[in-house]
């Protein structure tokens, strides 16, 4: 958890990271807001409005005495939301750098290819 | 929300001293608040008024409804465990562990010998050979295990190692979770519970200062970062909580930094950093006017 960003919102994001990364699969069950505040070591409110984040963006659902599940599509969705702002969170910090360095977007394009043909 | 606690115009004057100050406010039911503030600030006094055990010189509170002094019905709901508890001479751990039940309906024994086990507290050692942080082990467990519907912490770890304050954080949290009640915490170590908190009451020289929700306190304040003319630029329209200047260099804590005012601050070629509930608390509280008195703030804890 870092301070700069209200904790609901981190927690929100770490259960969409959780989503997209596979490790919550569509239609399981996700930890109640109890086992939450306990794994953060924050307050049970604050988990809570983070889990009720992603129920308003139906990316979790809630059933009645049971508890609360990812939805169908959750995937997807997220990681479509992702690629909307990659440009805005990763490649404009990135471009900014690259021109206080001096380095040109074609030479950036080149250091680009150059390290992703290295995986 | 129920109102546990309701304090109108709360004021505690000793001779030349008002510890606590023209004080309105309240505590809902089931939540964690924090109760933050320097030493001297009016913590103790505070809490001495809202469990009966200090009289106010003017004001009303009202706890559960009536008022605590001498008030059994409500104090029999309270558990209060304070900074330097004193037992009665020749006392064990596992005598205060065996008293314990007459004084709270929900007392859990079982609860209070597993967390002896987790604190390592020696039940049948006397209470005067043991050391300052099991002394303060002892609070904390009856704090906790006697799960009264409204529980104050007045410093409770003094002498605690980190491992030990950890645990109390965290079994705080799963019993808490367990069996909803409030608890008011009042430390230094602001940092260390910030997380723990849903509301924050900060005081200061006996007047409440901050009474908010932890949340939409956090990110209240920004430190904007950059070149002394940028910087003075940028701030000039905004409320200042706090400046540091080194050369040509200077950051400055605004207030209310909003999504806008973020975007013109990089235009600006400035940096924005982060400041967190303790630097806010201790910007608010004016420490930053004393030297080196944020070094002073973290050491006292």
């Amino acid at each position: 958890m870092d301070e700069s960003r209200p904790i609901f919102v981190q927690v929100a994001e770490q259960v969409e990271n959780d989503i997209i990364g596979g490790t919550m699969a569509e239609e399981s069950q996700v930890p109640s807001t109890n086992e939450f505040a306990a794994f953060y070591r924050i307050n049970p409110a604050t988990a809570l409005k983070g889990v009720n984040l992603l129920v308003d963006d139906g990316i979790l659902y809630k059933k009645r005495g049971i508890g609360m599940f990812v939805a169908a599509g959750a995937r997807e969705r997220l990681v479509a939301k992702r690629r909307e702002q990659f440009t805005a969170e990763f490649l404009a910090p990135l471009l900014a750098e690259a021109a206080k360095l001096g380095i040109t977007p074609q030479q950036l394009s080149t250091m680009i290819d150059k390290e992703g043909s290295k995986k | 929300m129920t109102a546990v606690i309701e304090v109108e115009h709360l004021t505690r004057r000793y001779r030349d001293v008002t510890a606590v100050n023209d004080a309105t406010f309240s505590v809902e039911e089931n939540k964690i608040y924090g109760l933050l503030g320097r030493n001297g600030a009016g913590k103790t006094t505070l809490m001495q008024l809202l469990t009966g055990q200090e009289f106010a010189s003017d004001g009303t509170i009202r706890v559960f409804g009536e008022s605590p002094v001498e008030n059994a019905d409500v104090l029999q709901n309270i558990s209060f465990i304070k900074e330097s508890q004193r037992y009665p001479e020749d006392f064990r751990p596992r005598h205060v562990f065996a008293s314990a039940p007459h004084f709270f309906a929900n007392w859990d024994a079982d609860f209070a010998a597993q967390l002896a086990d987790e604190f390592r507290v020696p039940l049948k050692r006397r209470i005067k050979k043991l050391s300052r942080g099991q002394v303060s082990a002892v609070g904390v467990i009856v704090g906790l295990a006697s799960r009264a519907p409204l529980t104050f912490f007045d410093e409770p770890y003094l002498g605690l190692d980190a491992v030990a304050r950890q645990l109390f954080y965290d079994r705080l949290l799963e019993d808490y979770a367990q069996h909803p009640r409030t608890v008011v915490l009042s430390t230094h170590l602001i940092d260390e519970v910030s997380n723990l908190l849903e509301h924050v009451i900060v005081i200061d020289e006996g007047r409440i200062i901050i009474d908010e929700d932890a949340e939409s306190l956090r990110g209240t304040a920004t430190s904007v970062v950059g070149t002394r003319a940028a910087v003075d630029a940028f701030v000039a329209s905004r409320e200042i909580l706090h400046r540091d200047a080194v050369g040509g260099l200077a950051s400055v804590t605004v207030t209310g930094l909003d999504a806008r005012g973020r975007a013109a601050a990089s235009a600006a070629g400035l940096e924005l950093a982060p400041v967190s509930l303790q630097q806010l608390i201790i910007r608010r509280t004016g420490m930053n006017q004393q030297q080196s008195s944020e070094k002073e703030f973290e050491a006292t804890a």
